[in-house]
């Protein structure tokens, strides 16, 4: 459950990243394939080494969907519907996938936010990720 | 028993060269509480936790904290014989203070992202995953005694 200033909170701070939605996305999903090599598996037609125009590409995808989805988040149902449609049904990654991303992505921010990454705020970005990745499997069976 | 690289072994031992355990520990066991408030149950005598500034401010919790910190250190003198190593602290973990396993990983998650804050883009993710499997054999050992 977020609270109105934890909803606030996460859409500052993606607005705020915005412009380097490339670099964080492509960060988050690095640590996630090294991390947890198994998730490479769902990537094997694209490059994804090190600051590969591919990595680049789908880290600024996930970072800008992620970023549109807490601009309402009472109503990520709605604006994750066609989201939940591709994951579910074309690409049909293995939902315990989420949240490792998830953790990548909350390492991501820390690395890049040092100490302004706060337990309070991680505690939101951390509800707010779980909330996403509950509704992109809503599909899945 | 498992199986480490020299990289690995390099990786984990410039990380702990970086925490400072009556820094970090605290630090990450706040943040567990914070993040994750059922893990609040387990410390019920710890005394006033109810807002995130009382967690912060709470001296028992900073105490409990450099404890775990330096009950998770513990591993790296003993790599290769984890297991045997947390024996004890399993089954006390398990018979006294019935702790649900699942929580290490919690604090150990919470712990990576306090590193991860200090050590900002030098946890690079080769180092990062190292890290993240010398949690998870930690982890591992600890829940190990549970029947």
């Amino acid at each position: 459950m977020l609270s109105k200033q934890e909803k606030e909170l996460i859409i500052e701070i993606w607005t705020r990243l915005t412009p380097v939605a490339d670099r964080i996305g492509a960060e988050a999903l690095l640590r996630m394939f090294t991390s947890y090599p198994g998730t490479k598996t769902y990537f094997s037609h694209l490059d994804i080494t090190p600051r590969s125009a591919h990595l680049l590409s789908h880290g600024q995808k996930i970072f800008l969907a992620l970023a549109e989805g807490s601009k309402d988040i009472a109503n990520l149902m709605t604006t994750l519907a066609p989201l939940q449609t591709y994951h579910a049904y074309q690409l049909r990654i293995q939902p315990s996938n989420f949240k490792l991303f998830s953790h990548c992505m909350i390492v991501t921010l820390a690395c890049f936010m040092g100490d302004r990454f706060t337990p309070s705020l991680h505690a939101a970005m951390d509800k707010y990720l779980s909330a996403f990745s509950a509704v992109l499997g809503e599909k899945f069976r | 028993m498992v199986e480490w690289t020299a990289t690995e072994r390099t990786h984990i031992e410039a990380i702990w060269s970086k925490i400072d355990i009556d820094v970090c520990g605290p630090l990450a066991l706040q943040r567990c509480l914070i993040v994750y408030p059922w893990t609040q149950r387990y410390f019920g005598s710890f005394g006033d936790l109810s807002t995130d500034a009382a967690i912060v401010g709470n001296p028992k919790v900073a105490n409990h904290g450099v404890v775990a910190l330096t009950g998770l250190r513990t591993a790296l003198d003993h790599m290769d014989d984890i297991k045997a190593t947390y024996a004890t602290l399993s089954v006390l973990h398990s018979e006294k203070l019935h702790v649900d396993p699942d929580n290490f990983r919690l604090l150990c998650d919470c712990l990576t992202i306090v590193v991860a804050g200090k050590m900002g883009k030098t946890l690079r993710p080769e180092m990062q995953a190292a890290w993240q499997k010398y949690l998870s054999a930690v982890v591992s050992a600890l829940g190990r005694q549970y029947h």
